[in-house]
């Protein structure tokens, strides 16, 4: 490793990264303590486990940053086939725990290949939009990047692992910022829209709903000898789309995903049960006020009462025990690193850096918006975990990787041309 | 636009989470408490009620162990009901009730299936409790009597009532609290201190150990031991004298103001309001609105005080001057007044009497005449009234004693503006004759025993008073409390009182009472017969006299100073009387040498007397 190199690694950003690991170890700690001493040789605590994780973290760090820069541009489509072959292998050699055939097991170390695929895809995404040949626009290239990004997440639906495969929509970002059609934008935001809808009313109220309004912007512009087939195939489309949602939320969605959605939209209310997650969570953040009960005082941690809190609960326990204070002030870190990193992205000379920079933030993003959005309750469970903070130590080293990628990047912009 | 989209999502994802945490943790302040519920058990460490003491310490009132049975309807097991049901004495429809009402209430959590067992229930039901699976019993403490006697002044515990839960945050439903008597009025001497231990639990309601390492625990405090002032004896023979007879007796030590006995008559036992049975023998009490068992005579059965008010009259003359103890005044069998020739009636005896005579025969004409010099001596009748009324309520009547008894009342002394109202003035005129009765303690007077008592305590201590009262020590130390142990001064000279008891003390030696002398003991007291009306159908109807006595003894260095009423007992020295006398050699000596007195109180009886208002037929009083 080069010395400029080391000067040029942007350690705004690793600081940003050192805090939200050594806060998230704090939490995790107390979600997961049991009033035990202290001991870093008792590996049935996950605080233990985790520590060494990120320990071992830090080792692939300076690995990561010795390796010349060039290899990652390099060996991206290389290391795309290996990390599509070991979400392949899961199906022969996968090891289930709780439900999802996720992970290799090492003797008593899981790895789960999702978490590192999402970097490989991003080195993968990136080799193919800065190629020279590639032009965005095109539409017989817009399928090859889609299927680079849908391969993996097609391979990690049936784990079964829904929301780590929604992460995947993320690559939308670099995608737009490299010249993607606004109308894909357009499209998705309007389809999310009339999904949502489509949930809290019924589709035919959608459908005239819309149809109203299209009739209204027909005749406001009448004069301009309006293009009515457009506007039929609009309808036809939304009316196609609102039922099709309506028969698949219905028939094709279990019980369990309907009732995930029925609760945020205010459409379900249950506590006790299917709701207990949400509920628990909001309880425990809730009763943290400005400042918290205290680290390893919050008495929702400290009686479990949250399910999964020290992996994707984590930010529970920082609502409880930090307060608003605390939860406000990593809302605010992970703010900082993400336009951070957006501003690296932004220096990039190389098309390549710029595309895998904005792939990771919209990576990073991803997670942080759906994972706060759910513990908050604003979103239906879906279950990934908070970058950096969660228990975990495939989904650690994945972010670490994807994130350490990119300074290393970043820190070689100046021997770019 | 396309570079600054994801910024612009960023900043927007992150305002809305923070938004959404202020709610969540600053505006909506619900979840605090929904925390709490969930994971923190109060644990509540009760501690023993004191006891209490008579003043001899003599233990009146103790705590007894009781057992509930308990069940968890989620551990239950199939088991022998009927064994089950005969043992405990509870039909199998009400077992199955009580159940399923336990299990719809929680699965988990305790309930109570059959409340206070007996000891030997207890000991019967622990052999065989292995059988019942799901079925516990749990110790509780309630109150253990050791007298039969005194359950007006004891009071009693019950479950404390909504209201209360909702005023004090010290109770919680099902705690016991005071609610008459001592143990309402030292309700927080006697409960002591509940501990409180908060216990974490996980989500699973197992208990992982104490909340913040039990930084909030408290421990319990014991309840405070208090030694009352009332003698049990004293108190016993007074009950034991009472019987078959209506009303009060209240027998104060001058020196001190403690209650050495305080009965009223019925009474019940207070081993009555104590577990399984309470509830039936408390609605028996409640609904014996005849004879009222629960309404305390002694202290809130407000009554015409009659004759032995003149005492009080006698020394206003005296310290108002209007009369000397050397003036005679004639009686014709009564006063004549006005310009109708009113009279105000009296009976047989020599006339024409000065003070001391007129005291020890009762004379009405001589306190009449008094009376009315007292109000005539102002400008107004309004004026004397008021100055009169001020004298009488410096001796306790006609106001509240401010004393530690969970109830009293405040009888009455009526003032001018009472007259005015009731004569209408200015409209129409009113003169002292118009209060005439007021002079022999009848009309619109009216006062509990415990005030008479009081007053004679005043009298016997020559012009002061302790504000009666019945707590003695708290754990031992004697009270301080200024109201108990400061006197109270009556507006009369301390000079003025030895012709009064001299007139009470002839009272014994040649008056109305003197057949109840008892050798050895200088008595001083006076009779009363005192007139009283109830409505039978809306019809204002006289009934026998009631029987009033105050006396203390002996006249010099009084050790004890009491008033006696018996309902409907005709006139003072007869039931009263007797009883005044009986109760004060009980004190003095601890021995009955007027037997005969004794038997004659106890032989007779005054249920046939209660009953004549409620035959519905014709009756004849005073006989």
């Amino acid at each position: 490793m080069a010395k400029s190199s080391v000067a040029a690694i942007d350690w705004i950003t690793v600081l940003l990264f050192l805090l939200l690991v050594g806060f998230g170890w704090g939490n995790i700690y107390s979600a997961s303590y049991e009033g035990e001493a202290f001991s870093l040789f008792d590996f049935s605590h996950a605080y233990v486990k985790q520590a060494y994780w990120i320990l071992l973290s830090i080792i692939l760090i300076i690995i990561i940053q010795a390796i010349e820069a060039k290899f990652y541009e390099r060996f991206a489509g290389l290391i795309y086939v290996l990390s599509i072959l070991s979400l392949l292998g899961l199906f022969v050699f996968g090891k289930t725990i709780s439900g999802a055939t996720s992970w290799y097991a090492f003797g008593p170390v899981g790895l789960q290949p999702s978490e590192f695929a999402k970097a490989c895809t991003a080195l993968a995404l990136a080799k193919y939009l800065s190629d020279m040949q590639t032009n965005i626009n095109l539409l017989g290239h817009q399928v090859r990047a889609f299927l680079i990004i849908a391969l993996p997440a097609i391979l990690i639906i049936p784990q079964p692992d829904p929301g780590s495969a929604l992460v995947y929509a993320a690559f939308f970002f670099p995608l737009y910022r490299e010249g993607l059609a606004a109308i894909y934008l357009i499209v998705g935001v309007s389809a999310a829209t009339l999904f949502i809808l489509t949930l809290l009313f019924k589709p035919l109220w959608v459908v005239l709903a819309i149809a109203a309004i299209m009739v209204f912007i027909l005749i406001r512009n009448r004069k301009q000898k309006p293009k009515y087939s457009r506007y039929l195939l609009t309808i036809i489309v939304v009316t196609g789309f609102c039922f099709s949602v309506n028969y698949i939320f219905n028939n094709v969605f279990e019980q369990r995903h309907r009732d995930r959605f029925n609760i945020v939209l205010g459409k379900e209310v249950d506590s006790k049960g299917i709701g207990y997650n949400t509920n628990q969570s909001q309880i425990a953040i809730g009763s943290g006020s400005w400042t918290g009960k205290g680290w390893k005082e919050g008495t929702q941690t400290k009686g479990g009462f949250v399910p999964e809190q020290h992996t994707d609960y984590i930010f529970s326990t920082v609502g409880e025990e930090w307060g608003f204070l605390g939860a406000t002030m990593v809302i605010i870190l992970f703010i900082l690193l993400l336009v951070r990193l957006i501003n690296l992205a932004e220096r990039q000379k190389s098309q390549f850096s710029r595309v895998y920079g904005y792939s990771v933030v919209g990576i990073l993003f991803i997670h942080f918006a759906i994972n706060i959005g759910m513990v908050t309750g604003l979103l239906p469970t879906i279950g990934i975990p908070l970058p950096f903070f969660s228990y975990g130590g495939s989904g650690l080293w994945g972010f670490t990787i994807l994130l350490f990628i990119f300074i290393k990047l970043d820190a070689n912009r100046v021997n770019e041309w | 636009m396309r570079k600054l989209l994801l910024y612009l999502i960023i900043i927007t994802t992150g305002l809305v989470f923070v938004s959404r945490l202020f709610y969540l943790q600053i505006y909506n302040t619900s979840f605090a408490s929904l925390s709490e519920d969930n994971a923190v058990k109060v644990i509540y460490d009760y501690p023993q009620r004191g006891a209490i003491y008579d003043r001899n310490g003599r233990l009146l009132v103790t705590n007894q162990p009781s057992y509930d049975v308990m069940v968890i309807p989620r551990e239950l097991k199939s088991f022998d009901t009927l064994e089950f049901c005969s043992i405990l004495k509870i039909s199998k429809d009400k077992l199955i009730k009580r159940l399923n009402k336990a299990r719809v209430y929680s699965p988990r959590v305790p309930s109570i299936i059959i409340p206070q067992l007996t000891k030997d229930e207890y000991a019967y039901l622990q052999e065989k409790m292995r059988k019942f699976e799901g079925f516990y019993i749990q110790k509780r403490s309630l109150r253990d009597y050791q007298t039969v006697h005194a359950a007006n002044v004891l009071g009693y515990i019950g479950e404390v009532n909504d209201a209360l839960i909702k005023k004090d945050p010290y109770y919680l439903s099902g705690d016991l609290i005071g609610i008459d008597g001592v143990e309402k009025q030292y309700e927080k001497e006697l409960r002591g201190i509940k501990g409180v231990k908060r216990i974490q639990k996980d989500r699973f309601n197992r208990d992982i150990g104490p909340y913040k390492d039990g930084k909030f625990d408290t421990l319990p405090v014991n309840g405070k031991d208090l030694t009352i002032t009332i003698d049990a004896k004293l108190q016993a023979y007074g009950q034991r004298l009472m019987k078959n007879k209506r009303g009060g007796i209240v027998a104060l030590e001058p020196s001190t103001g403690e209650i050495l006995a305080m009965v009223t008559a019925p009474t019940y036992k207070p081993e009555l309001l104590v577990g399984r049975k309470r509830s039936p023998n408390f609605t028996k009490l409640v609904y014996d609105t005849i004879a009222n068992p629960l309404f305390d005579r002694g202290i809130i059965g407000e009554y015409p005080p009659g004759s032995p008010f003149k005492t009080i009259n006698a020394l206003i003359a005296l310290q108002e001057g209007v009369i000397d103890t050397k003036e005679s005044v004639s009686c014709r069998m009564g006063y004549y007044y006005g310009r109708r020739g009113q009279k105000l009636g009296c009976h047989f005896h020599k006339s024409p009497l000065s003070m001391i005579p007129g005291i020890a025969h009762s004379c009405n004409a001589y306190f009449a005449t008094a009376y009315r010099r007292i109000i005539e001596k102002y400008d107004t009748p309004q004026e004397g009234i008021d100055v009169w009324r001020n004298h009488v309520q410096s001796f306790g009547l006609g106001k509240y004693l401010g004393n530690d008894l969970a109830t009293g009342k405040r009888g009455k002394v009526p003032n001018s503006d009472y007259y005015n109202k009731v004569y209408q003035y200015p409209t129409y005129k009113w003169y002292a004759t118009a209060t005439l009765s007021n002079a022999i303690g009848q009309g619109e007077v009216l006062s509990t025993p415990i005030q008479l008592a009081n007053m004679t305590a005043a009298i016997a201590n020559r012009g002061y008073y302790y504000t009666p009262h019945i707590i003695k020590a708290i754990d031992g130390k004697p009270i301080e409390n200024e109201n108990y142990t400061k006197p109270k001064i009556t507006t009369i000279d301390p000079s003025h009182f030895e012709p009064v008891i001299e007139g009470m003390h002839q009272v014994y030696t040649n008056g109305t009472a003197s057949f109840l002398q008892v050798k050895g003991i200088d008595i001083c007291g006076k009779t009363g017969t005192a007139e009283n009306f109830t409505k039978i159908n809306g019809v204002k109807t006289q009934l026998t006299d009631h029987s009033v006595f105050i006396a203390f003894a002996p006249k010099d260095n009084p050790k004890i100073a009491l008033a006696v009423f018996v309902e409907n007992g005709y006139w003072g020295a007869r039931y009263a009387g007797r009883i005044a006398s009986l109760m004060i050699e009980k004190h003095l000596t601890d021995s009955i040498s007027r037997t005969d007195l004794e038997d004659w109180i106890l032989t007779h009886s005054l249920e046939e007397e209660y009953a004549k208002p409620y035959s519905g037929q014709p009756f004849k009083i005073n006989q």
